[in-house]
């Protein structure tokens, strides 16, 4: 017996030890290093996973409830490493936040129990074979962030929260209904009530369920789970909640959590897939995705035109391109499917690494206001430097892997749909205009009188910015292959 | 049309009784009141769970039916009116806009509830088709009341009842979720309860009020 399940269950509960310690810990200091030992246990078990998993005959796990395949467990390193380097720089980052009397010691306590518990759920949510589970584990990641998203306790911050949590209180609790009638519908599929929700099994029965009770599901599943991801028109909360709430908890939150909502709805969209199969209407949830995922991407693009906060318009770049993503699975395929995988992966890192510069930036110009973010580069290269080039990987910039994935999936779009593809491109042109318009007077602008350098951390951001354009340049074998595998996995055919 | 057994039967009005329960949320506009029948809800779901363990004999129902009695028809509602007491509202009057068009589009969600259950309806028993129709009006009922009124009370209120309706929805026609899961939702209930707690005071301490009409500092648009 290898090493796999110890592995795989200190990736996942190492979080739940450390929320636990953390809940208690009080010097300040002791708890951002803590936090910070605690990711970095998790991720390099993670790692350890990983190796062990690609040793593991058919590269599957099942067992103990959870079910590890190539789908997810990129999506586990990956939370991993962005829980890794986020913690690395809320450390500096909350340190200052609370010189500046932004939170209490006792906040600060809640704050890494919360980081925590949040990075929890999420890997909960990833690993779990259970669809009950997943449920709780999303509904779990709403309740462990919505304290996080008001701890400043402005009367913004927590109008911010209230919406975050009824409007995902809401999507998730029609998701619940959606996943109550997938078990429904699999009790005549399978004997054993106990196995009714289990998603390994329900993936080899899948074709015996009812295909309309399914398709009724899939609607609601969607709807729910897709408020999660961001999708239009259900995306209200987004913007208010990633740019009221501290950085850090923006990166995860922008970088991550909408990556595990989007990974539920795949998960269900594969068992509707071969569900519908032989029904008047195969195709439906693949439709009813492209249908929302283009809706998102396109008013995206048009609020991005009109932001005042630099927050709130990369959060709104943030429902772009997770339109984008639910648009390419939706379009199935395989070079679709593998399109939208490694979008979900650039774009967590690309995303995280912005919002780690946007927080240095609205450091060093005392506001979030895009009009009073000025000439960057002169009082901080670095920052400025930074800001630039993250821009261009996120508007989707040759040598950077966004660039790469959009490419892959405007290709399928062509293949498959290429009436689509104008809108696509005319899409990303306007999200583009939107970003630079305002990017250009931030980095070059001329700089106000005394503004002053802060203590940056920017490590975080040159990793992945430099692993960004690793995968642009060439994917590594190892992971074009996961990435492949997961492909087959989805969309039942490599390329 | 077969007869049903008289069990089968009861659980159908408890569930009846528990679409009223939603109806009276929608139409008091006394925070306590609606706040009791909220109560009377919970009470009444778990009573529906309790027969479907009797009739099926699913010895963990019992369990969950005791879980959802003290959770939602207990000590949710005592945290809520306690919070109402601690705020000094209980004798606040929450102005509904139109009552009776409320109730009335009410009535439409339920029709609507049964037109989407309707290809459900073609495979199943009698009881089961007709419990996911009423449990999917519960649901959209909740999400009618977090629409129609701004109350803060009312609007957990709302959310809490489409949990209810997803409750029975999952018991009356699936006999109960695995254990695991259930156990999961309670606590995930239990949290977001005591969180809702924990905002009222926060959005009272920002807006003086809990009427969430006045919580309108986001925007895209240029503050005036």
């Amino acid at each position: 017996m290898s090493t796999l399940f110890p592995a795989l269950a200190l990736t996942l509960f190492t979080p739940l030890f450390g929320g636990l310690v953390l809940g208690l810990v009080r010097p300040m200091r002791l708890a951002g290093w803590l936090n910070l030992a605690f990711c970095a246990l998790s991720f390099g078990a993670s790692l350890l996973l990983a190796r062990d998993l690609l040793a593991a005959p058919g590269g599957v796990y099942t067992g103990h409830g959870l079910h590890i395949d190539a789908f997810n467990l990129p999506l586990i390193v990956l939370t991993s490493f962005v829980g890794l380097t986020t913690a690395i720089f809320s450390r500096r980052y909350m340190l200052e936040m609370y010189a500046h009397g932004r939170v209490t010691p006792l906040r600060m306590q809640v704050y890494h129990a919360m980081f925590q518990g949040f990075l929890l759920t999420m890997l909960v949510a990833l690993g779990t074979d259970n669809l009950g589970i997943l449920w709780v584990a999303v509904e779990g990641a709403t309740l462990a962030t919505v304290l996080l998203v008001s701890l400043y306790r402005t009367p913004e911050s927590v109008e911010a929260a209230w919406k975050y949590f009824i409007l995902c209180g809401v999507g998730i609790a029609l998701a619940l209904f959606g996943t109550v009638l997938v078990y429904f519908a699999a009790q005549q599929a399978i004997g054993d009530p106990e196995q009714g929700l289990t998603w390994s099994v329900l993936h080899a029965h899948a074709d015996g369920m009812s295909a309309p009770v399914m398709a009724i599901a899939f609607v609601f599943l969607l709807v729910g789970y897709g408020t999660k991801v961001g999708l239009a028109p259900m995306h209200f909360w987004l913007p208010d909640a990633h740019s009221e709430g501290p950085t850090p908890v923006s990166a995860m939150l922008s970088g991550l959590l909408l990556n595990i909502a989007l990974y539920a709805v795949v998960r269900f969209k594969m068992l509707a897939d071969s569900a519908l199969g032989q029904s008047a209407t195969p195709q439906l949830a693949g439709h009813l995705m492209m249908g929302l995922g283009l809706l998102s991407f396109l008013v995206a693009a048009l609020s991005l035109q009109r932001q005042r906060d630099i927050k709130r318009m990369f959060s709104y770049s943030s429902v772009e391109h997770m339109g984008l993503a639910t648009f390419a699975f939706g379009i199935g395929g395989p070079l679709a499917t593998f399109a939208a995988l490694l979008h979900l992966l650039v774009h967590s890192l690309t995303k995280s690494a912005v919002f780690v510069t946007v927080g240095h930036a609205a450091h060093i110009a005392g506001s979030q206001r895009i009009e009073r973010i000025r000439g960057l580069i002169r009082t901080q290269p670095a920052v400025g430097w930074a800001l630039l080039l993250g821009v261009a990987a996120i508007a989707g910039f040759p040598p950077f892997g966004i660039f790469a994935s959009e490419f892959l999936m405007l290709n399928a779009t062509l293949q498959s749909w290429p009436w689509l593809a104008g809108l696509l491109l005319i899409g990303l042109a306007i999200a583009f205009a939107g970003l630079f318009r305002n990017l250009q007077p931030m980095v070059y602008g001329s700089a106000p009188e005394g503004q002053v350098a802060v203590r940056a951390n920017l490590w975080p951001v040159v990793v992945h910015l430099l692993l960004v354009a690793w995968l642009g340049l060439a994917i590594p074998p190892l992971l074009a292959g996961w990435l492949q595998q997961a492909t087959r996995l989805i969309a039942g055919g490599g390329f | 049309m077969t007869q049903l057994p008289l069990l089968e039967q009861a659980i159908l009005v408890l569930a009846a009784l528990t679409l009223l329960a939603s109806f009276s949320m929608l139409a008091q506009s006394r925070l306590t009141s609606a706040i009791h029948s909220f109560a009377w809800q919970g009470v009444m779901v778990a009573a529906a769970t309790a027969l479907v363990a009797a009739v099926g004999h699913a010895h963990h129902l019992y369990l969950s039916a005791l879980l959802t009695f003290s959770l939602k028809g207990l000590l949710i509602p005592w945290m809520l009116h306690r919070l109402v007491r601690r705020l000094n509202m209980e004798r606040e009057v929450e102005n509904i806009a139109h009552p009776a068009l409320v109730v009335l589009a009410g009535a439409l969600l339920v029709i609507l509830a049964y037109w989407i259950a309707l290809p459900i309806e073609r495979l199943e028993l009698a009881s089961t088709r007709n419990i996911i129709a009423i449990s999917l009006a519960i649901v959209l009922l909740g999400l009618w009341l977090m629409i129609a009124r701004r109350q803060v009370v009312t609007q957990v209120l709302g959310f809490m009842s489409m949990e209810n309706g997803l409750f029975l929805a999952a018991v009356a026609s699936t006999r109960g979720m695995p254990l695991v899961v259930e156990l999961g939702i309670a606590f995930d209930v239990l949290v977001a309860a005591v969180l809702f707690g924990v905002f009222f005071f926060h959005i009272h301490e920002s807006i003086e009020s809990l009427d969430t009409g006045k919580l309108t500092r986001l925007t895209e648009e240029e503050p005036a």
